[in-house]
């Protein structure tokens, strides 16, 4: 929207990938966070307080709740995100490559087609181990 | 010629002519302030009577059509009402992470949308590492799902949580690798540089088959990613009633519901700069007459053209596609859409190298 912020900045610090460049983004932190907070209080204050026992039960489509959600849940979910910080801590490295590839040249993809292969190799391992199949 | 950059330009260069520095600068954060909130109520008011109007058209019946002509003040109305009602928290809620999640997802959503370009020279934001920056502030946005669905003390609260967890995570891997062949190609993480090295075409169409690949690969990722029909398990509502945002209402459930939509916005964004080219118009090669022509349109509306056509193809998902089981939807990522984009992005990586590109 506003190159204009990003110019300023630059101006007074001259160096491109220091804190100062960040101010932009700063700026609308704090803004975002006021805004929501002025929005939340607000609709507090301008709709009805009228706080019935029945209304603030949790929902559960018109019947009787049975016990609250502090449940155990399938253990697949938390595989599922375990399996996703390996991952995508694999992606993340890819990030460097893609930018610096050109100057890599051959023996960079060469290097990168292993890192691949090992990537498969655990890829493979879990398929085989059975992680993300569902029914027991 | 209409132009945003000539207009912003000619705002900064009178700025300093009346002002000193400091107060110029203050008077352009509360500009880009004021902006940022004009986009955003607009962006909420209208996606959500186009989402109402396109379903409506796609079923054959008018949609909204009481408020305003043809029913332009209706989500207007709605918002209204939003504001005007009771926030309840409920008594088996967790009271101070039940409130914390309207904000972490509002503020996800609106960090996004820091580095993206919405013109030519028209952008809050312009940092050296915008891709990378994109792709981690919105894996945060998982955490503000699952703080709602754990703090509501709702068992259909959870389960939606949990599953909205699994997928956004899960399709964030080929989301992320689709965006990582972009980068190959143009060698920058920069949103402008992006942007600029599609001067002669479009990466879409420049690309061969790879990108097309990718391109396809982006769009089913983000709509996984936004929790969008096919992928609504997180609020399918035949189901769990609302997912995470049961037991929100008033404008908790109202920051939700915009939240949601300035995603869709965002990744659209995205995905028009990354593969259509963003503000850049539609150039082909060396033919200098037919780019000039294409030029006298300005940039802001080739912008939002694309991000709103991309907007409109998840529409059309919605109305099209039938939803997906969870464990579907999981293989669908790991066995499938991971693999194929990890080679794609090895071919566009000898695609780049050996420079077959156009």
């Amino acid at each position: 929207m506003f190159h204009l912020l990003q110019t300023n900045v630059t101006q007074t610090v001259s160096d491109a990938s220091s804190a100062g460049s960040y101010f932009p983004v700063g700026i609308q932190l704090l803004f975002v966070v006021g805004m929501i907070g002025f929005l939340m209080v607000v609709t507090h204050l301008l709709g009805p307080k009228r706080h019935t026992s029945d209304k603030l039960q949790t929902f559960s489509s018109g019947i009787e709740s049975h016990g609250d959600a502090r449940q155990p849940m399938a253990i697949k979910y938390f595989l599922v995100a375990i399996l996703f910080v390996l991952f995508d801590v694999e992606v993340i490295f890819f990030y460097p490559y893609a930018v610096n590839f050109r100057g890599l040249g051959w023996s960079g993809f060469w290097a990168v087609l292993m890192f691949v292969a090992f990537f498969l190799c655990g890829f493979i391992y879990i398929i085989k181990k059975g992680a993300l199949d569902w029914e027991d | 010629m209409f132009s945003l950059e000539g207009i912003t330009k000619s705002l900064q260069d009178w700025l300093y002519l009346n002002f000193n520095p400091t107060w110029a600068l203050v008077i352009e954060c509360l500009i880009v302030i004021v902006l940022a909130i004009a986009l955003f109520a607009f962006l909420g008011l209208v996606l959500v009577l186009m989402e109402r109007k396109v379903a409506a058209h796609m079923q054959i019946r008018l949609g909204p059509n009481r408020v305003g002509p043809k029913g332009m003040f209706q989500t207007a109305a709605d918002t209204l009402k939003l504001i005007m009602k009771e926030g309840l928290t409920p008594d088996g809620a967790d009271k101070f992470l039940f409130n914390l999640a309207p904000f972490v997802v509002m503020i996800v959503a609106m960090l996004i949308l820091a580095p993206i370009a919405f013109a030519k020279g028209f952008q809050i934001w312009d940092i050296n590492i915008g891709v990378l920056y994109v792709s981690a502030i919105s894996s945060l946005s998982v955490i503000g799902i699952l703080m709602a669905g754990w703090a509501s003390n709702n068992k259909y609260s959870l389960l939606g949580a949990m599953r909205s967890g699994a997928q956004i995570v899960s399709y964030e891997l080929s989301a992320g690798i689709s965006i990582l062949c972009i980068v190959v190609l143009s060698g920058s993480l920069s949103i402008n540089e992006i942007i600029a090295s599609q001067q002669n075409g479009w990466w879409l169409f420049k690309g061969h088959i790879p990108v097309i690949i990718a391109f396809v690969i982006f769009m089913i990722a983000v709509t996984a990613e936004t929790n969008r029909a096919p992928f609504d398990l997180a609020e399918a509502e035949s189901e769990l009633t609302a997912g995470f945002h049961t037991e929100y209402s008033g404008m908790k459930f109202a920051l939700f519901f915009l939240a949601e939509y300035i995603n869709i916005f965002i990744v659209c964004a995205i995905g028009a700069t990354l593969f259509l080219g963003g503000w850049m118009p539609f150039h082909i090669g060396n033919w200098q007459d037919f780019n000039h022509i294409m030029d006298y349109i300005p940039s802001s509306i080739w912008f939002f053209g694309k991000t709103f056509f991309l907007i409109f193809l998840i529409m059309w998902f919605r109305w099209t596609f039938p939803r997906l089981r969870v464990d579907q939807l999981l293989n669908l990522e790991w066995k499938y859409l991971l693999p194929i984009s990890l080679f794609n992005l090895l071919l566009v990586t000898v695609i780049a190298i050996f420079g077959w590109h156009f």
